[in-house]
């Protein structure tokens, strides 16, 4: 048995050999790595290339469609997409008196039956601007009733809408309301002055899409009155999205629409998740007695009855004249939603102080900011991250509610959710008044949802082990 | 057991005199006067209904004399339907939203269930693809365009049918109940198709399903005794919230369908400025939320023999 | 598996067990189902103010005297009674009885109106008994209610003294809150009087047999009701409550119900299922009521006549509204009160500015050169979507015409209300609806003293105008002073009237005798009959 020995030669430095250890594969941070796994995610990608065109849709967008979102064009109400349409020049509206019949007594016995009345006819040539109607003096009755119809009645049951009522006397009736350039069927019925018999006469006329010079320079389409002639042919203004009650244009609106929803949608969850990611690491970090108290506060927030606390937060902060109701909305959202982060936050931070890594930076000597800054926020950053896609979905979803209620932004300030309210109600007649806001907060809300899936498992470690 | 729950109900009691806190002041914010009416009244009328409503007293006060009615279960009477009181109106219409609630919860639970189970069977598979696309739809839609949908598909169904199959509104029979209870349900449905499908997913990759498998049992036998059974459980702890968003959240459903409920009463409260129903079902909706989250959290712990509640 | 089956398989059976319902209108039971747009808030009639509560209680109780179709005032409980410049008296009908088979009497009317007065009611329309004599003092609780200038003279007889001569005294009693009202049975029942069906009674044609709050009632024929052997309907059935006009029409088409109203988002459809659609003029007006307190930019003639001369009251009707039935804004007197002879507003038309564009710009520039350029105003709106959407439409016109900057204040109804109250506004979106048959129901709306006018409009000419029709018994003064008034509203541009409310409704064919009226329950089902 000899003892070890040591000689000069043993503390020889060895030959530095060719290769030690070989890295194969990039050094990758946390985040890289996460990078690279979302973009395997074709989903994840595709959802993110459709935030970033919605951002485009936002900010640039009105740069590129430069109608103003606020013009209204009453003649042009509700209308579909469509191409550019003509339309005809006329001279601006004159009132109208109509045939009043002198001396006209009304019968002094109401009549039991009347014939259906006749000389039913337009007075000159209809235009969107009004339709004029004439007809002769029916015997026995002491009033007329005039209807319209956008397809032949099939029966007296059937004549469409009551347009409105003349006197005995009245043998004229002047229609101005929300002409189109379509194929309407007026109807002419007798009343003894307040029932009515059941005859009519029937007239189908097209009014002409008509425009005044006037209108045409409120619209743009000319600077001056004088570059148009009556009678001329004009084009007027196009509406790829069409044009909503106000005959606003849609694409506009959706545009401006589009920051509302998307402003409350980003930012809203941006603040609360910040003001949780504050009060939950200050309490899971800490912790001890204020962690408790803390903890004890946030739930008693979360227990509050989300969509009601919302809307009386909402009525209580209050909308001034001529203001948006964004910033009550943002506020009512922030105040009630930060508790799950900071519930979230904190249980990360808790599970964070006590790993190895923490204890070994302490040790040698690292104050609480930059444990803080350098450690523990970086690494609940990946469930932040996640936490904070999911809430964009939720609270634009909670922007259109409360629009749909009546209680989201005030008018005229468009949001895609009071857009979808408004659609709602013509649904059947004008379906591209709720079909474009609505896909648009779809879009939206889908996503974000398909973004924060990908994160989920780019980011989560379990995921990553299992490759 | 019984000590977890005391506590629980202990903590419950703090947090329903919080809710009720917090309403009372968010309530004297709103500005407006809950007595001014369309037709402007004498000094004298506005001063006995002042009175009657105990709002000539200072703020501090009638906080005071709101927190000891609270405590006897006495909310005061309506300021808009004079002659009721709003503990009738709560008796009244509460259980018409719970039915509506309950049964959209059954709908969304057993759905997402169902579907989620299916998916992740058929994983990318057709039925699967249809039915995630389903899902994805039911999540990015808002409710109100599917209760619009809703109706309108009834009306045309029982006018090609020539008869009324369905109501398309109102309340009474389960008939009526089932149009609004889906579409009310149908955006936990989808929520709880995904939740099941990524459970189910996980669970495939456990241990005890490869042992199960090894042993030689049916995959009928292991899809239900081993995977469906594990994978509910994370479904049933997000129940609990989501009790509260749908019972809470069916006004939308309740105003289109014509029905009854508490929600429409709490939004034309709102808009009344109606202090007392206001104040008595927010109270009364915090106190079942804060009820709901206990007993769900509870029954987890005996489902889920794991959790120990301590 | 098995378990999902069965579920499944309930679900099935309950949709081919689902009860086929009762039509909407059913000939052989003469049966007639509807539905309200909200639960009624009240049916206390004397402290009763809106229009469903009006609508249901029209059915349930009767008055002094009622309207026919065609609005002439007919016996009601009463059978005849005569008018002086200082009393009015009433006999009333011997088989006039409660649903309890109790006559009516003369007290049951003293009752009520002592009821009303009585601050202790804090009714809202305590104000309509004030040309009775004393009411407003009591109403004011500087007199006992005994002191009511109204007396039964016997249980048949009875006696109203007037404070001043009213020549609409008779047609005020067909509102509700001249309803009778039976002393012992209000007493029996204390605070929850009028709470449920069973805390009712009832001497109109029906009586409620059945109310479940805010989801349906119930009101049968009453068998004591005097003219019942013209009632042809048994029942009248509301069984859904819903403001939503869509689910209304939906529920319509679904034949659940017999009569709903249309709106601008509806009548599309309603159109395209062939529906027959009617048109009645509800007698309200719309209009922008200006601020005249002194500093308002608003309390300005100028800018208001601007205003005048810009807004195009046709475009309003056409274009915004664009629903048949509304009438154009001419004037804040609808058009059908009545005359001297003939309708008011045929004896004396409304001066109209027509839309000018150059006289609306003079107008302007002469405001600028009295208080600067105009400050952007604040235009005070309820949050109706109608509402709204009428403010955003002024906004637009008064940007783009008169370079005028409009910010809308959306509201909820109690805060708009505080808000008009305490003057925060510059123009605010009001409309009025009116409370009895008579020409001052409008016409002392802008009087100074009214409470209701809250502009706060003082112009002692239009005051002297309105007690001048208050108190004389002259219809042809009355309606001078009244034309006078009317032009004094356009040249101080007072109110901008903006329209007439129309309707537009459905009606099931089968149903005759339905009366729509601008005073009094509407629509009125009480003479309806079904048939085959």
């Amino acid at each position: 048995m000899s003892l070890f020995e040591p000689t000069s030669a043993d503390f020889e430095p060895l030959p530095r050999q060719e290769k030690t250890e070989q890295i194969t594969r990039p050094s990758l941070s946390y985040w890289q790595d996460a990078w690279v796994r979302l973009k395997k995610n074709t989903r994840a990608i595709i959802s993110l290339g459709i935030i970033i065109l919605l951002a485009l849709f936002t900010l640039i967008g009105p740069l590129l469609w430069s109608v103003n979102p606020a013009l209204q064009n009453l003649n042009q109400v509700s209308q579909a997409p469509s191409w550019a349409k003509s339309a005809v020049i006329i001279a601006p509206y004159q009132d109208w008196d109509g045939i009043r019949l002198e001396g006209y007594t009304s019968p002094n016995q109401i009549a039991s039956a009347v014939p259906a009345p006749t000389g039913f006819a337009m007075a000159d040539t209809p235009t969107t601007q009004r339709v004029r109607l004439i007809w002769d003096q029916t015997p026995g009755a002491d009033g007329y009733n005039v209807y319209r119809n956008n397809r032949a009645p099939r029966d007296f049951n059937d004549l469409g809408l009551p347009l409105g009522s003349t006197y005995g006397n009245e043998l004229s009736y002047e229609d101005r309301l929300s002409l189109e350039p379509r194929a309407y069927y007026y109807s002419l019925v007798p009343t003894d002055g307040y029932d009515e018999y059941e005859v009519y006469s029937q007239l189908i006329l097209t009014p002409v899409l008509a425009i005044t010079p006037d209108e045409a320079v409120e619209r743009g389409l000319v600077t001056d009155p004088s570059e148009v002639n009556i009678g001329d042919d004009i084009t007027i203004e196009f509406h790829p999205f069409g044009t909503d009650y106000l005959g606003r244009d849609m694409l506009a609106r959706l545009m401006e629409g589009a920051r509302v929803s998307l402003f409350i949608g980003i930012v809203a969850p941006f603040l609360f998740v910040l003001v949780g990611i504050i009060y939950g690491g200050f309490a899971g970090y800490f912790g001890g007695q204020l962690d408790g108290l803390l903890m004890r506060f946030a739930e008693f927030v979360v227990a509050l009855p989300f969509l009601l606390f919302m809307i009386l937060f909402k009525i209580a902060f209050g909308i001034g004249p001529g203001e948006s109701g964004i910033m009550p909305m943002l506020l009512a959202l922030i105040l009630l939603s930060w508790p799950s982060t900071a519930r979230l936050v904190r249980g990360q931070v808790l599970q964070i102080r006590e790993e190895g890594y923490i204890e070994a930076a302490r040790l040698l000597g690292a104050k609480d900011h930059y444990l803080i800054l350098r450690h523990i926020i970086p690494n609940t950053m990946g469930v932040i991250l996640v936490t904070l896609t999911f809430a964009v979905p939720s609270a634009i979803f909670t922007e259109a509610f409360l629009s749909f209620i009546g209680m989201g932004v005030a008018p005229p300030t468009p949001s895609w959710g009071s857009m979808c309210n408004e659609g709602v109600k013509t649904m059947l007649s004008h379906p591209h008044e709720l079909i474009f806001p609505a896909v648009f907060i779809s879009i939206t809300v889908l996503a974000f949802n398909l973004l924060g899936d990908g994160l989920t498992e780019a980011l989560d470690s379990k995921m990553r082990s299992r490759d | 057991m019984l000590a977890y729950t005391l506590k629980r109900l202990i903590a419950g009691v703090i947090t329903v005199w919080f809710i009720a806190t917090a309403t009372f002041i968010a309530m004297h914010q709103v500005p407006g006067d809950p007595l001014m009416n369309d037709k402007a009244v004498s000094a004298e009328i506005r001063a006995n209904l002042e009175a009657k409503y105990g709002l000539d007293k200072p703020v501090t006060e009638q906080y005071f004399i709101f927190l000891g009615n609270m405590l006897t279960g006495d909310f005061g009477i309506s300021f808009t339907q004079q002659n009721r009181k709003v503990n009738d109106i709560i008796r009244d219409h509460f259980p018409v939203s719970a039915t509506l609630g309950l049964l959209a919860i059954f709908f969304a639970a057993t759905g997402g269930v169902l579907w989620g189970a299916l998916t992740a069977v058929y994983r990318n598979r057709l039925p699967d693809i249809i039915i995630m696309f389903l899902v994805i739809l039911g999540i990015s839609v808002p409710s109100f365009v599917f209760a619009a949908l809703g109706q309108l598909f009834l009306v045309n169904l029982n006018s090609l049918a020539g008869q009324s199959i369905i109501p398309v509104a109102g309340w009474g029979t389960f008939s009526h109940m089932l149009m609004p209870s889906m579409v009310l349900g149908l955006g936990t449905m989808a929520l709880l198709t995904r939740l099941m499908r990524s459970s189910m997913l996980e669970i495939v990759n456990e241990d005890y399903i490869k042992t199960a498998r090894a042993k030689g049992l049916s995959p009928t036998r292991i899809f239900f005794r081993h995977q469906l059974r594990n994978a509910i459980l994370p479904v049933i702890t997000v129940l609990g919230p989501q009790i509260a968003a749908i019972t809470t959240g069916g006004f939308v459903v309740e105003l289109v369908f014509a029905i009854p409920g508490l929600g429409r009463y709490f939004v034309q409260a709102v808009q009344q400025l109606d202090y007392t129903v206001i104040m008595g079902t927010t109270v009364f909706y915090g106190a079942f939320l804060v009820l709901m989250v206990i007993i769900v959290d509870i029954l987890y712990g005996f489902i889920d023999p794991r959790v120990r509640l301590s | 598996m098995r378990h999902i089956t069965v579920f499944l398989t309930c679900l099935l059976c309950q949709f081919a067990h689902a009860e086929v319902e009762a039509t909407s209108v059913d000939f052989h039971s003469q049966t007639l189902t509807i539905a309200l747009t909200q639960e009624p808030p009240q049916l206390n009639s004397a402290k009763a103010t809106d229009q469903v509560s009006g609508l249901v209680l029209g059915h349930l109780m009767q008055g002094l005297v009622r309207y026919d179709r065609r609005g002439n005032v007919i016996p009601g409980v009463a059978e005849r009674w005569e008018m002086t410049e200082t009393t009015a008296t009433f006999w009333l009908r011997k088989d006039a009885k409660w649903s309890d088979g109790k006559p009516v009497t003369a007290h049951d009317f003293v009752f009520a109106w002592q009821r009303v007065a009585d601050p202790k009611t804090a009714s809202q329309y305590a104000f309509i008994l004030s040309p009775i004599k004393n009411a407003a003092e009591i109403n004011e609780g500087k007199l006992p209610v005994t002191e009511l200038g109204v007396l039964a003279l016997d249980d048949r007889t009875l006696q109203v003294t007037l404070a001043r001569p009213t020549a609409y005294f008779v047609k005020l009693t067909v509102f509700n809150t001249f309803y009778p009202i039976r002393q012992d049975f209000f007493e029996s029942r204390g605070d929850q009087y009028a709470a449920d069906a069973k805390d009712l009674l009832y001497n109109g044609p029906f009586k409620m047999t059945e109310w479940t709050h805010s989801a349906s009632l119930k009101m049968i024929k009453n068998e004591h009701y005097w003219d019942r052997e013209n009632i042809s309907l048994n029942a009248i059935n509301v069984d859904y409550i819903t403001a939503d006009t869509r689910a209304r029409l939906n529920l319509y088409t679904d034949g659940k119900i017999a009569f709903t109203r249309l709106d601008g988002e509806t009548y599309k459809d309603a159109l395209s299922q062939r529906f027959r659609i009617r048109r009645f003029t509800t007698g309200s007006t719309f209009y922008l009521e200006y601020n005249h307190r002194p500093g308002k930019p608003t309390a300005n003639l100028n800018l208001r006549k601007a205003i005048q001369y810009i807004f195009d009251p046709d475009e309003m009707v056409n274009r915004v509204l664009a629903t048949p039935g509304n009438l154009r804004g001419e004037s804040l007197f609808p058009v059908w009160l009545n005359g001297v002879n003939d309708k008011f507003r045929r004896e004396y038309p409304a001066p109209q500015a027509g839309y000018n564009v150059k006289e609306a710009k003079r107008y302007l520039e002469l405001a600028v050169n009295e208080i600067g350029p105009i400050p952007p105003l604040v235009l005070l709106v309820s949050d109706s979507p109608t509402a709204t959407k009428q403010g955003e439409y002024m906004q637009g016109v008064l940007l783009n015409k008169l370079g005028i900057e409009l910010k809308i204040d959306v509201q909820t109804f109690k805060q708009r209300l505080a808000k008009m109250t305490s003057g925060e506004f510059d123009i605010v979106g009001a409309g009025w609806g009116p409370d009895f048959d008579d020409i001052l129901t409008f016409g002392d709306l802008l009087a100074s003293w009214n409470m209701n006018n809250r502009g706060r409009y003082n112009n002692p000419e239009y005051d002297r105008l309105v007690r001048l029709t208050m108190n004389s018994t002259d219809p042809k003064t009355r309606m001078d002073a009244m034309g006078k008034a009317q032009q004094i509203l356009f040249d101080d541009a007072v109110v901008l009237p903006q329209y007439e409310q129309g309707v537009i409704y459905l009606l099931h064919p089968k149903i005759k005798g339905v009366a729509r009226r601008v005073i009094g329950p509407d629509p009125d089902f009480t003479y309806a009959k079904i048939v085959p």
